[in-house]
């Protein structure tokens, strides 16, 4: 069904596993910094609610956090992007093209 | 600041005006909302809406013969589109009309709702989107029997699938036959024919390309509407935040309002946690959102539409919230209170936009609003469709070997029975809380489907029977877990008794329970064929499909 060659090959090519590997490692950081910072949030919303009642300025400190874990969900996904079509992208074409 | 409160909408006298706030003249409060009228602005930008979106139909439905075609638009959608029409589908009029008015009255609640559907953007991101995108065709049951037994495989994800997208269709349609009585004043049962017979058309005629383009007008308009009703909140308040919350805070409940911990979404911590697992993980496992992957033609695109979609989501929420705080102090508790329990909030946004902009822009925010909803029930049945002729049809009665034709002419009737089902269980479940259904459409998501999409993608030992035993012990729990909840012990059947499992949201225990299901039912299993497909599906998910592959398919 297709005419690419043999995966199990590709997999032990070292640049492959190269790019696998910083691949899984920048996911599983950001992953990491995302589950932190919102269950972190949620943790203190659940667990310590008074850390978010405080005031700031008018209103709560609850409210610039909140606002904050959207705004830092989003830089977030902003870096993986960057990172993913560029050096990313690179890498791919570099063992695809190596190896048709 | 503290004159604000006596410019609410009060339906039993005329107050008025304090005269100058910020040195801007406010005009007088009115005495009774045009809200249920059929006003000719609306009905002018609902009719061009309509227009404009059945002549894009018309010029989809030659692009929408083949299974390409119908199901991805033939992956011709750019990444910046796609990411307005992933925020299309994901931003419904439940998140817009309900979370404004969560946040008019319930305050900090609606934005842990707007902070928990956001989170899960980043996690469909960093964890999903490619392998989804380079291992799948037209599903997200495409990955999970990519290495493993075909037929068990896809049954068991086209029946999680098509549970969350009813789930999902049945609130949009009650949330649509309401909204559109109470904007319009059309009767209930009249607004649910209406948008049936639309969404069918958009689906049936113009497949992926034409639900795409309602979902990218829809964005548009949405987000214009709100910042545009934004705008006029933060102009009234002196383009001050302080200045909006001193408001807030001087409200009889104000100091609830603003209050992060007097939340009424959850009953204990704990069952916080769990709904911000639901939330998070219920994103990652929607079928009409995963579907829009395969509408790019590359992964760089896949990507980019990820962040312009998180943006724009975002973005919006921030907006959501404001204009929610503004409805708090704008318009006046009655009016948000009146109506049936759970929906009166809801008409939060259109208020204050006829307090701040007058008839016309209350028009035109109820034509954004049934727009929203067409635009989601339309992705949704699409989704839901392609389950059912794909999945169902192309992958189990037919093995795979499905003639292309034939195909298509499955998911045209599906899209019709699926029409004619969202319809009906809208009439049949006219009464239930609209914000639970979403609920449990998340809670199925997060449960039956994200399990075994991850763990398909991730862990090479990971079984068929591993496979199915999550997705259905993850469905099962999510569905009886809400049932046995006091969402729907106590709120749904009325019964005394105290509800056996006291927390209202199940993610927290269906979705472990999936995973940790997967897990030993694979341990207990072996399935070495899958195992040594696992390098190849590996390379493939790291480098993508060879063009050829992709053309062959």
């Amino acid at each position: 069904m297709n005419n690419s060659p043999d995966p199990v090959e590709i997999s032990r090519d070292p640049e492959f596993q190269n790019l696998a590997r910083r691949k899984n490692s920048l996911s599983l950081l950001l992953s990491l910094l995302m589950f932190g910072v919102y269950f972190g949030f949620i943790a203190l919303l659940a667990y310590m609610p008074d850390v978010l009642r405080a005031r700031a300025g008018a209103a709560t400190l609850g409210i610039p956090i909140g606002i904050g874990v959207i705004v830092f969900a989003w830089i977030l996904t902003g870096i993986y992007v960057k990172w993913a079509n560029g050096a990313y992208d690179a890498m791919v074409a570099r063992v695809r093209g190596s190896r048709q | 600041m503290k004159e604000q409160r006596i410019f609410r909408l009060n339906p039993s006298l005329t107050l008025p005006t304090s005269g100058e706030g910020n040195g801007q003249h406010l005009p007088p409060s009115k005495m009774n909302t045009q809200l249920g009228q059929l006003s000719p602005v609306a009905i002018a930008f609902f009719l061009a809406f309509i227009g404009v979106t059945l002549a894009i139909t018309y010029w989809a439905a030659r692009q929408s013969k083949t299974t390409a075609q119908f199901y991805a638009a033939g992956g011709g959608i750019s990444g910046f589109q796609n990411g307005l029409a992933l925020a299309g589908d994901f931003m419904s009029a439940a998140s817009f009309l309900g979370i404004a008015g969560l946040v008019a009255t319930g305050g900090y609640d609606g934005l842990i709702y707007s902070v928990g559907y956001l989170v899960g953007w980043p996690v469909v991101m960093f964890l999903i989107a490619e392998p989804l995108r380079n291992l799948g065709k037209y599903t997200f049951a495409d990955v999970v029997a990519y290495r493993l037994r075909q037929k068990p495989i896809k049954t068991m994800a086209a029946i999680g699938s098509i549970v969350t997208v009813i789930f999902y269709l049945t609130a949009q349609m009650v949330g649509a036959g309401t909204l559109i009585k109470l904007m319009f004043g059309l009767s209930y049962e009249t607004a649910l024919v209406a948008v049936g017979f639309l969404m069918i058309a958009y689906v049936l005629f113009g497949g992926m390309l034409a639900t795409t383009w309602v979902q990218i007008i829809k964005a548009v308009l949405l987000i214009g509407g709100a910042t545009l009703l934004t705008v006029l909140v933060m102009n009234r308040f002196g383009w001050s935040y302080g200045s909006l919350f001193s408001a807030v805070r001087a409200l009889p409940n104000g100091e609830n309002l603003l209050d992060p911990g007097q939340y009424k979404v959850a009953t204990s911590p704990l069952d916080l946690v769990s709904l911000s697992i639901g939330l998070m993980f219920g994103t990652a496992g929607l079928p009409h959102i995963l579907m829009r992957f395969y509408t790019v033609p590359d992964a760089r695109a896949a990507r980019k539409s990820v962040f312009v979609a998180t943006g724009f989501i975002g973005f919006f929420y921030i907006l959501t919230f404001t204009i929610g705080y503004g409805a708090a102090v704008l318009v006046a508790p009655e009016y948000l209170a009146k109506e049936a329990p759970g929906f009166g909030s809801n008409m939060a946004a259109p208020l204050l936009a006829e307090i701040l902009g007058g008839g016309p822009f209350l028009g035109f925010l109820c034509a954004v609003a049934f727009a929203t909803i067409l635009a989601v029930v339309a992705g949704l049945t699409l989704a839901g469709a392609s389950a059912l002729s794909h999945d169902i049809y192309a992958g189990v009665i037919k093995g795979g070997q499905s003639d292309e034709k034939t195909e298509v002419q499955v998911a045209k009737l599906a899209t019709i029975s699926l029409g004619i089902v969202a319809v009906l269980m809208g009439l049949l479940f006219k009464t239930v809380n609209v914000a639970f259904m979403v609920g449990l459409a998340f809670a199925v998501a997060a449960s039956a489907n994200f399990p075994a999409l991850l763990l398909s993608i991730l862990w090479n030992r990971f079984t068929t029977q591993g496979a199915v035993a999550s997705m259905a012990v993850g469905l099962f729990s999510a569905v009886l877990l809400i049932v046995l909840s006091p969402t729907v012990w106590t709120d749904v059947f009325h019964l005394a008794s105290a509800p056996p499992v006291p927390m209202k949201n199940p993610a927290l225990i269906s979705m472990s329970l999936a995973f940790l299901t997967g897990y030993v039912v694979s341990l207990f299993t072996r399935d070495i064929e899958a195992e040594e497909r696992f390098e190849e599906q590996m390379v493939r998910s790291y480098l993508g499909a060879d063009k050829a592959t992709i053309a062959s398919h």
